[in-house]
Formats: C-alpha cells, sequence, structure tokens
C-alpha cells in the first residue's frame, strides 16, 4: 500500500506553503485582533455596569445615612396640653407655636403660615414629645430642650437636593419656607448627625422616620428558620445520597427533582408557599416562619450540592482506614468523613444564605411587603424583609425613599458581601489538598 | 405552649438516654459483654422517642387549626349563616377568631361570642390534649426502651436504623416539594378553568384580569387570554438575550484564551458579584438608571419611549444574565480536551481560529445547554420585570412599549389581600402553571444536553 | 525487504542540516526540563529521541514547533534554527513556523467534524486552495500520503471521531502533511495504538520520510530501531548521546545510554 501511494506522490511543493501563509498571515492576525478587541470589549462592559450600579446606589444613598434634625425650645403650654387629657393633647401646636417665637415675621394667628410651619418639623416630632411628656407628665408648663427629625422637604434642602434657582411654583418648599430654613441654619439650630434612625427605626409613611428594624429582624427570623430546616435537612439528603443510596431508578428521580428544583423560578415557591402553607395549613400571612420555609425549599438543593461536592472530595483512603479498624458504615461517615467535608458544607451553606437573603419574589406573594409600622416579636409576627422593603420603599412616591432605597440596598450588599467573604475565609482556611 | 410540649418531649427523650446509658454502663461493670456501647443505648432510647413524637406533634399542630374551624362553624346555631357563600363564612370564622383573642369591634351577636368562647375553649383542650399525650406517649417509649437494654441487643444497628430512615425522608423532601408545587399549582388552576373557559385563556387575546365589584357591574368581567402577556415575556427574554449572549459569549472567549492571567484573577470575582447582585436590586437599577437613560436618549432622538419599556428591563436583565451566559461558556470551553486546542494550534491556526474554528464547535452542546437554562431564568425572572415592566398586557412586540409578563401579573395578581375563589387569583395560579411548565421543559432539555456533553469529554 | 531497503538508503542518505539548535534550555516554573542541548537534525531522514519518562525529549520536541509557547510558565533559552532562520525571532510568528512544522500528537485528536474537513482544516486557515476542485486535490492527496484513503475515501462526510485509533492517527498524519510542512514532529505517536495499526503508521513513518525531516520521539527502542536513522537518548534533560540508529544500539558510548539500552535504568 505504501508503494503505491509513494509511486503517486509527487511530494511537497516547497515553498508554496510558507508564501500563501505570508500572503494572509496580516489578515488572519488582524481577525484574531478583532475578536480579542471585542471580547476585552465585552469584558469592559460588563465591568461598567458592575460600576454604574455601584456608583448609582452610592450616590443616591450616601445622603440618606445622615438626617437633618432641628433643635427646640420647647415650652409645654398647659393650656395646649392639659394633664388631665393625656395622653391626647396639642402637641402639634405646642411645637409650632415654639417655632413661631424663633422665628421673625410669623404671625401666630395666620391659620396657613401655621401650618406651613407645622410641616417643618416630622410629623413624628409631636408624638416624641407626647412621648416623653407621658412618660414624665411633671414637664407640663415647663420648656424642654429636643432635637427631632425635619421633614422630608427640608432634609432634602439641606442635603442641596431641592435646586433654589427652580422657579418657586415648580419647587416643593417656598420662598418663605426656605427663609425660616436659613434663620434656623443661622441660628445652628439645625443639624445633620449620622442617620442612626435607618437602622433602628420601623417602617414609616414617613420618609425621615422610616427604618429598617423590622425589615432587619425579619430577615434575621426568616433566615434563621430557613437555616434550622435546610441545614438538616439537606445535610441528610446530601448524606443518604452520596453515600448510603443504592443505585437505583428512585436515587435516580430523587437526584433529577433536586437539579429541577434548583431551576425553578423563584415565584413558583411563593406560589407553593401561599397555596399549601398559608391557604391549607392556615399558617399566617406575613410571618418570617412562613418565609423561612419556602426559602428553605429553594436553598436546599444548594446545600445538597454544596455537601455531595464536599463529601465526594474526602478521599477513600480516609473511608478504608476507618473501615479496616471495624467501624460500620454510619460510624465512618459520621465519624470521619462529615467532620472533614464540614467546611465544605459551611461554605455551601452561607452562600446559599446569601441567596436566600436577596429573594424577593417569593416573600412578596407571602405578604411580606405588608406595611408595618412594628419590629416583630417572633417569628409568626408579621413582618418585612430587607428585600420586600427594599420594594416597598422603591414603589413609594415621596422623594425622600429614593436615597433611603438605595441606602437600604447598600445595607443588604452590605451582608452579602459579608457572608460571602466569611464564606471564602472559611474555604481558603480549611482547604486541604489531600 | 408549643414551645412547653417541645421542651417536654426533648427533656424526656433525654433522661430516656441518660437512663439507656446508666444501665449499660451498670451491665458492663458487671462484667457482661455487651454487642453495643452505651452511648449507643442512650442514643437509641432517645432517637426513637425525640423522633416519633416530634413527627407527632407536626401532624397535630398542622391539623388541629383546620379541624378546629370546622367544628366552630358546624356547630353554630342553624340558620344563622343564613345564605353565606364560601366567603362570607370566611368573614364570619375571621370575626369569631378576633372575638377569641379579645379584640371586638362594635357589639357582635351573641352567637358568635358563643362561638368565639367555644373556639378559645377547643383550642385550650386541644392543647392541654397535645401535651398530655406527648408526655405519656414519650415516657411510654423511654420505659419500652429501657427494658430493651440487655447484653446482646444491637443498638447500634437500631441507631443506624433510625437514622437511615431519617436521612431516606431527608431526600424525599425534593419530592414532596416538586410534588406540591404540582399539585398547588394544579388544584388551583382547576378551580381557574372551573370559572373560566380553557380555550379563552389559551387563545383569548386580551388579558384585563378586572373582578367585578358588585354583583350587578357589567363592564368589568374581565378577560383571560394569556397570548398577550405570554408575547410580553418573549419581547423582554430575547432583549435580554441579545445583550446578555453576545457579551457573555465574547467575554468568556476572552477571558479563557486572551486574557492575561491578571485580568482573569480579577473578572472571575467580579463576575461572581454581578451574579451575586439580588435582583430586587437590579429591579431598582432599572428604574433608577436605565430607564431614564434609555427615556432621554429616545427623546434626544425625537422617538417617544414610554416609561416602563421592554427594552429597560430586558436588558438590566440582559445584564444580570451576562455572568451566567458566560460561566457555562467557559466551563464549557475550558471541558474541550487539551488534545484538541493543541491539534489545530499545531497545523498552524492562530488562537482566534483555533477558539472560533475548533474549541467553539466542540463546546456548542455545553452553551447551548447554558443559554437555554437562561432563557429559563429569564422567562421565570420576577423582580426585575415587576419593579421596571408594565402592568397592562398590549399585543406587540415593539421593545419601545411597555409590555408585562406572566411574572409580573402573578406577583399584582397576588399581592395586596387574597382570597382564593375568584378568578382574579386563581389566574396567577394558572399562569404559575404555565410558567412551571414551560421553565421545567427547558430545564429538563438543558440539563439533559449539558450532561450529555459532560459525559462525552469525561 | 523493509530492512534491506532501509539499509539502502541509509547508506544514500541526503545529509542537509534541517534544524539547528544549540544551548537550548527550557524552564517549566522553576523547573530546570531542557539543559543545554544541542543538535542538528538532519533533512529527509528520521530521527528519534528515546529516553526514560521524563527525561525531557518531548518538551525538547515542541521547541522546534513553538508548541510550549502555549504553557504560560514555560520558558525557551538557547538556539534553534530551521533552515538556517532562527524560529524564536522576535519576527517570527509562530503560526508561520507551525504551518512548515508539523506535528502529530500522542492520542489521536481528531476535530469533531467530518473526515474532509480535517483535513482541509489547514489548508483552508493558511488559503493553499483557490478553488473547491483543488481543495479536493490536496485533501484526496494528503488521505493518500497518510495511507488512508483507501479505507476512508466513500465516507468522507462523515465524522472523523467515528474512526478506529489506529485510523484516527493516520488521520491526524494525513492533517498535518495537508498544510504541506517541511519538518513533521511526531510524539509518541504509536503509544495508543495497537500492534498492527502501529506497524501501519511505522510504515507510514518511513515513506513520509522521502519528503520530510521526520523527528519521532518514542518510549519504544525497537520502534526507534525500526524506523529512525538517527537517534538521540535524553536522560534527565540532557543530551547524552546522538548518533547513527545502527551504532547507538549496537555500541553506546556513554554508559547511561549503555545501561538504558540493556534495561539498568528507565
Amino acid at each position: 500500500m505504501a508503494d503505491v501511494t509513494a509511486a503517486t506522490d509527487p511530494g511537497p511543493k516547497t515553498g508554496s506553503t510558507a508564501d500563501a501563509v505570508r500572503a494572509s498571515l496580516a489578515r488572519r492576525n488582524r481577525k484574531q485582533k478583532i475578536l480579542q478587541v471585542l471580547g476585552l470589549g465585552a469584558i469592559s462592559f460588563a465591568f461598567l455596569m458592575l460600576f454604574i450600579l455601584i456608583a448609582s446606589l452610592v450616590s443616591s444613598g450616601y445622603q440618606a445615612f445622615t438626617q437633618t434634625h432641628i433643635t427646640l425650645e420647647v415650652f409645654i403650654d398647659p393650656e395646649e396640653v392639659p394633664l388631665e387629657r393625656l395622653p391626647r393633647g396639642g402637641f402639634d401646636d405646642v411645637l409650632e407655636a415654639s417655632l413661631a417665637s424663633v422665628l421673625k415675621d410669623v404671625d401666630p394667628d395666620d391659620r396657613a403660615t401655621m401650618r406651613a410651619l407645622g410641616g417643618l418639623p416630622s410629623n413624628g416630632a409631636q408624638f416624641r414629645l407626647r412621648d416623653r411628656v407621658v412618660e414624665d407628665p411633671d414637664l407640663i408648663g415647663q420648656t424642654i430642650t429636643m432635637t427631632v427629625p425635619v421633614s422630608d422637604p427640608y432634609d432634602q434642602l439641606n442635603k442641596g437636593l431641592i435646586d433654589r434657582r427652580t422657579p418657586e411654583e415648580n419647587r416643593r418648599l417656598k420662598d418663605f419656607e426656605i427663609a425660616w430654613f436659613d434663620q434656623l441654619v443661622a441660628m445652628e439650630a439645625i443639624s445633620k448627625p449620622l442617620n442612626t434612625g435607618l437602622i433602628s427605626n420601623p417602617d414609616s409613611r414617613f420618609p425621615e422616620l422610616a427604618g429598617l428594624k423590622g425589615a432587619l429582624i425579619g430577615s434575621f427570623w426568616a433566615l434563621f428558620v430557613c437555616f434550622v430546616i435546610s441545614f438538616p435537612l439537606g445535610i441528610g439528603a446530601a448524606i443518604y445520597l452520596e453515600e448510603f443510596a443504592p443505585k437505583n431508578k428512585f436515587s435516580d428521580f430523587v437526584e433529577v427533582n433536586i437539579n429541577n428544583l434548583a431551576a425553578v423560578p423563584s415565584v413558583v415557591f411563593g406560589l407553593l408557599a401561599l397555596a399549601v402553607f398559608i391557604g391549607w395549613f392556615g399558617l399566617p400571612r406575613s410571618a418570617p416562619f412562613v418565609g423561612g420555609m419556602t426559602l428553605a425549599l429553594m436553598t436546599m438543593p444548594t446545600i445538597i450540592i454544596a455537601t455531595r461536592a464536599a463529601l465526594k472530595a474526602v478521599p477513600p483512603s480516609i473511608r478504608e482506614a476507618a473501615l479496616g479498624v471495624g467501624a460500620s458504615k454510619h460510624q465512618v461517615v459520621f465519624g470521619h468523613v462529615l467532620p472533614l467535608a464540614m467546611p465544605g458544607i459551611l461554605t455551601g451553606t452561607i452562600i446559599g444564605l446569601a441567596q436566600a437573603l436577596g429573594e424577593t419574589a417569593p416573600l412578596l406573594l407571602i405578604g411580606m411587603n405588608a406595611f408595618i409600622t412594628s419590629a416583630p416579636s417572633g417569628p409568626f409576627d408579621s413582618a418585612t424583609a430587607l428585600p420586600t422593603q427594599i420594594f416597598i420603599w422603591a414603589d413609594s412616591p415621596e422623594r425622600g425613599f429614593v436615597s433611603r432605597t438605595s441606602a437600604a440596598i447598600l445595607v443588604l450588599l452590605g451582608f452579602l458581601i459579608t457572608m460571602n467573604a466569611v464564606s471564602i475565609y472559611l474555604r481558603n482556611k480549611f482547604e486541604r489538598n489531600w | 405552649m408549643t414551645t412547653i410540649v417541645f421542651v417536654t418531649l426533648f427533656c424526656i427523650s433525654v433522661l430516656g438516654y441518660v437512663l439507656n446509658r446508666q444501665a449499660a454502663t451498670k451491665l458492663r461493670a458487671d462484667g457482661t459483654r455487651l454487642h453495643s456501647v452505651p452511648g449507643y443505648h442512650g442514643l437509641y432510647s432517645l432517637l426513637s422517642t425525640l423522633v416519633p413524637v416530634a413527627v407527632l406533634i407536626v401532624l397535630w399542630l398542622i391539623f388541629q387549626g383546620p379541624l378546629i374551624d370546622r367544628f366552630t362553624m358546624s356547630g353554630l346555631p342553624a340558620g344563622s349563616l343564613g345564605e353565606l357563600d364560601a366567603g362570607g363564612r370566611q368573614l364570619v370564622l375571621a370575626e369569631i377568631k378576633s372575638i377569641s383573642r379579645g379584640r371586638i369591634f362594635g357589639d357582635p351577636e351573641a352567637w358568635k361570642v358563643d362561638a368565639a368562647d367555644r373556639y378559645a375553649w377547643m383550642h385550650a383542650i386541644s392543647r392541654w390534649m397535645l401535651l398530655g399525650i406527648v408526655i405519656v406517649a414519650s415516657l411510654g417509649i423511654v420505659g419500652f426502651a429501657r427494658s430493651r437494654v440487655a447484653a446482646n441487643f444491637r443498638a447500634r444497628h437500631g441507631v443506624e436504623h433510625i437514622t437511615s430512615g431519617l436521612m431516606l425522608f431527608c431526600s424525599t423532601i425534593a419530592i414532596f416539594t416538586t410534588l406540591g408545587i404540582i399539585a398547588a399549582l394544579l388544584f388551583e388552576s382547576i378551580r381557574f378553568f372551573e370559572r373560566v373557559p380553557i380555550t379563552e385563556f389559551f387563545f383569548g387575546l386580551n388579558w384585563e384580569p378586572q373582578i367585578p365589584l358588585r354583583e350587578d357591574q357589567i363592564a368589568a368581567e374581565g378577560a383571560f387570554g394569556w397570548i398577550p402577556v405570554f408575547l410580553g415575556t418573549l419581547v423582554i427574554t430575547v432583549v435580554a438575550l441579545f445583550l446578555a449572549v453576545p457579551v457573555g459569549l465574547l467575554s468568556a472567549i476572552y477571558l479563557n484564551e486572551f486574557a492575561p492571567s491578571r485580568l482573569r484573577a480579577v473578572a472571575k470575582p467580579v463576575l461572581e458579584i454581578l451574579a451575586g447582585v439580588p435582583t430586587v436590586v437590579y429591579g431598582f437599577f432599572a428604574i433608577l438608571v436605565v430607564a431614564p437613560a434609555i427615556r432621554s436618549f429616545g427623546a434626544s432622538l425625537g422617538i417617544p419611549v414610554s416609561p416602563n419599556t421592554a427594552l429597560a428591563a430586558g436588558s438590566v436583565m440582559g445584564i444580570m444574565l451576562i455572568p451566567f451566559i458566560s460561566s457555562f461558556t467557559d466551563d464549557a470551553l475550558s471541558a474541550v480536551p487539551k488534545s484538541l486546542r493543541d491539534g489545530a494550534l499545531a497545523l498552524g491556526a492562530t488562537r482566534a481560529e483555533t477558539v472560533l474554528n475548533v474549541l467553539f464547535p466542540a463546546a456548542i452542546p455545553g452553551i447551548v445547554g447554558g443559554i437555554l437554562l437562561a432563557i429559563s431564568r429569564a422567562i421565570g425572572e420576577t423582580m426585575i420585570v415587576v419593579m421596571a415592566a408594565g402592568l397592562i398586557a398590549s399585543l406587540t412586540i415593539n421593545p419601545l412599549d411597555s409590555v408585562t409578563t406572566v411574572t409580573v401579573q402573578i406577583v399584582t395578581l397576588l399581592i395586596g389581600d387574597t382570597s382564593f375563589d375568584n378568578p382574579k387569583t386563581l389566574a396567577a395560579f394558572a399562569l404559575g402553571m404555565m410558567l412551571f411548565i414551560v421553565t421545567l421543559i427547558i430545564n429538563v432539555f438543558a440539563l439533559r444536553i449539558v450532561r450529555k456533553y459532560r459525559e462525552a469529554y469525561d | 525487504m523493509m530492512n534491506d531497503m532501509r539499509k539502502i538508503e541509509r547508506d544514500t542518505a541526503v545529509s542537509d542540516i534541517k534544524i539547528h539548535a544549540r544551548d537550548v534550555q527550557v524552564f517549566y516554573g522553576d523547573t530546570h526540563a531542557i539543559k543545554d542541548v544541542s543538535v542538528d537534525i538532519l533533512d529527509k531522514t528520521v530521527t528519534a529521541f528515546i529516553g526514560p519518562s521524563g527525561c525531557g525529549k518531548s518538551t525538547f520536541l515542541r521547541c522546534l514547533n513553538r508548541m510550549n509557547d502555549t504553557i504560560d510558565i514555560a520558558r525557551v533559552k538557547g538556539d534553534i534554527q530551521i533552515d538556517g532562520n532562527d524560529i524564536y525571532h522576535p519576527s517570527i510568528d509562530p503560526v508561520q513556523l507551525r504551518a512548515k512544522v508539523g506535528m502529530v500528537f500522542q492520542k489521536p485528536n481528531p476535530f469533531p467534524k467530518s473526515i474532509y474537513d480535517n483535513i482541509a482544516y489547514g489548508p483552508r486557515i493558511h488559503g493553499l486552495a483557490k478553488t473547491k476542485a483543488e481543495l479536493d486535490e490536496i485533501v484526496e492527496r494528503s488521505l493518500r500520503r497518510g495511507a488512508i484513503w483507501d479505507e476512508v475515501k466513500d465516507r468522507l462526510h462523515e465524522p472523523g471521531t467515528g474512526l478506529s485509533g489506529g485510523q484516527q492517527q493516520r488521520l491526524c498524519i494525513a492533517r498535518a502533511v495537508a498544510t504541506e510542512p517541511e519538518v513533521l514532529l511526531m510524539d509518541e505517536p504509536c503509544s495508543a495504538l495497537d500492534p498492527i495499526a502501529t506497524a501501519q503508521v511505522e510504515d507510514l513513518i518511513d515513506e513520509l520520510r522521502r519528503n520530510y525531516s521526520v523527528v519521532i520521539v518514542t518510549h519504544s527502542m525497537q520502534q526507534a530501531a525500526r524506523v529512525s536513522q538517527n537517534t538521540a537518548f535524553f536522560h534527565l534533560g540532557n543530551l547524552v548521546e546522538y548518533r547513527e540508529t545502527g551504532q547507538i544500539f549496537t555500541n553506546p558510548e556513554d554508559p547511561r545510554t549503555e545501561s538504558y539500552i540493556t534495561g539498568r535504568i528507565g
């Protein structure tokens, strides 16, 4: 055969290849350059989008980390706040009067002016005053100093978000209101401290009072329930499938189910929770407990997959060594393999919980987007969660909620980054190469 | 009360552990050779008490609520419910419950107060019964377990059987979840199709899920044709893929073949961050940045753009999918054997030619699987579209129009107070079922392709 | 008969120097993989590289068409010239070099394309054929030269991955010769093949010597003896001995070569 081919073989035409390659090389390298530029462009686009995302959140959110406050000398007029009518009383009038007394050109008898003046401190100020007086009724008739948040438009003005040059009719604050504020600034009655209320207040209709306390506690309970359910169940399922399950139809079916569940849209889990947990079992709506159960079902596939990978990574020599000294299969798995796999399992669990923390849609369906002005005291109380709170605020028309939404997102991202950092730390600290 | 029940159970189980352990230790001290070490005798008692009784408590808690509700309603004096429909009955029950909790509005009828008393009484009885049963049952099991402590009793085998059973149960949760999803969707969808003809749902061109506020209202009958909703979902998905597929593919190719290792070390975590951002954040990004940008860009060209275009929602969804597609492509390209790359390079192919002509075609199945999974994600993605897409279903494929999607409709139909007996709520479940079926088909198909492909090169 | 023929040809071999390598060093990260290797490889000759595994013979082979460039941590020092041109000169594009220096790998690696497209790939990217007819001709010629034409001529459009191992390897050889290289590097081309396929490939190598300078890395001394005219023995990154094949096997000069050939190391 070789002889036949040899006879007909004219041999290589030396030089022709080299010439052809040389001729086309520039064109081919240019093509490669184009592909490289496109690829670099694509990756830069992804970078740029992440940068814009973070930059826009920071630039609109950092303002919400401070809050404009006003410090007032308040005379608690016994005529407005009679002792016997507590807790009712004209606390708003007391505040207005105190403001009118320090500001120039305010006619205390002009109803319209006084109403406008009443809009300067936050709507919550009168309740704070009330709470103080109720607690200590001796204050009636005295003059006290109190520092309260100003209402949203003045907060915006102080942060430079209201442009004084816009025509008056298009502005949320009229010229005379701005003049009041400037007087107060000149009197050094205005301060802008760190906005601790963002963390320590529950939700409110008024942006200057709204905080994340309820959402943080709600998210905590939901994640806690999610962890308590999904962690043991996930590990149990993973150990069974990886170490004990016979290779049969049933095991295959379970595996297919787990893989598919990991890809089912989250809103479908919300429908499941709504119909089964709330509709059929009669569990309460808006409760972090139900939210946590729903999130647990979604987190379980992640934990199972991570646990199985971690179990697989434990070398067979460990198992053989333990079996060799007469340990039972259970003793090998629970005494030797599982402890060695624990760092990997924890890493996967934290990542799964981080995903659960950001999950929104299922929580909306079970009603964790309710407007609730007190923090939940347990997992069965109505509550919101961080992501649903973000959704509620993003939907609110008040200007002040834009920056609060961004700030809430920054808080959420802070938690996510912390959780991921912990999991990376765990992975690096305990990772070993067998 | 529930806490007390669980604490009681736990204490009795621990008691069983201690008793059995002591008994076994004593046996061994007497010189008997035990099959299992004392710890296993203890664990045997602990587990065989804890597991069945805990299951009993959970079942009790699940069923007591509905049962007591039913007893309360059936115990009402005859005729007091009159002609009330299901919704009316629910209202009465809710009122009775709130009276029993001491929240009384106005002056309720006497029979309601009676019923409320009975309701509270039944709850109290149920709780005490549960506590009694738990104490009796767990003590009984502890006693039984104690009686089995003997030299040749295989406590370790018992413990291992129980743990095996528990683990088997854990792994069936996935099946139960799937069954639960199917049951919930199917059950509510059937109730929907009892009210709305199935043909209208599948072929109707109008989606206006209003419900009549009063019985005699004619205008607001509502229309439930899912085609415009489905079309809107498709438009947004297509927009998302138009952005995500080229960017994802090119960045994966670049990272895999051309990027210096330092850039690769930075780019991977950046893409992971992009993948880890919750979708509610992307939704806010869409309304805060992208939609206004598209709108002002359209205005500068003189094109009127609606505030919640498919383009805005779709492109933000595309950004969300970039890391998804790029990581699938990266995996698929890396899975192509090195020998093929060497073969092409040795023939004098440039690196670009190697990637495009040899590696890429070889990796196509893996990449296609990834893109399919991305499509299923885009269809099922909720928060971005809820925040950035429209609410009104319109029959259009223009990405500059406002469209709505399946997930948007599910959420808007179910947000707020839900009762399970009007077509508006049930329509959400019908949509949910379609969503589940479509994504399931795509997922199964995609996972199969990806798995086949992995096997081909393993 | 084969042996007689080779004997005649060995005497009349054209002895132009094709590859000229001086003081070649290769580092993989901190590992010094090749130390001061200098060798002259002749045109129209089969040169075999032998030695125990890990001795650097494959590494050195991969220097000759700069395949080591694809490994990030590999660095090559020294001077390698083909036809008097420094192949590591910055002006040389590895693409150009590899079109001239073909390579066949240890494991057959046909692309997941049709047999035809496998062969046509090189000519296509290098623009060697202007028309479809020319390309068809190149494919046929290459398959004939790869001694596999008769077996595949009726199924040119079936996938190359469907062939048997020996056929796949001959397909890869045909693919390598389709770009009309001047040097053909073979990295243990028979290690994944059964004895019958090995014999076919060895016949083919002997045949290819008419037109190419063939360099073959092999772990089998018998194979080196059967197909090569010159043999280089590598040990621990050093080129220990490089002589005519007949002499190195019958009368090795270096004690290390002798212990390898007699089976004491390796």
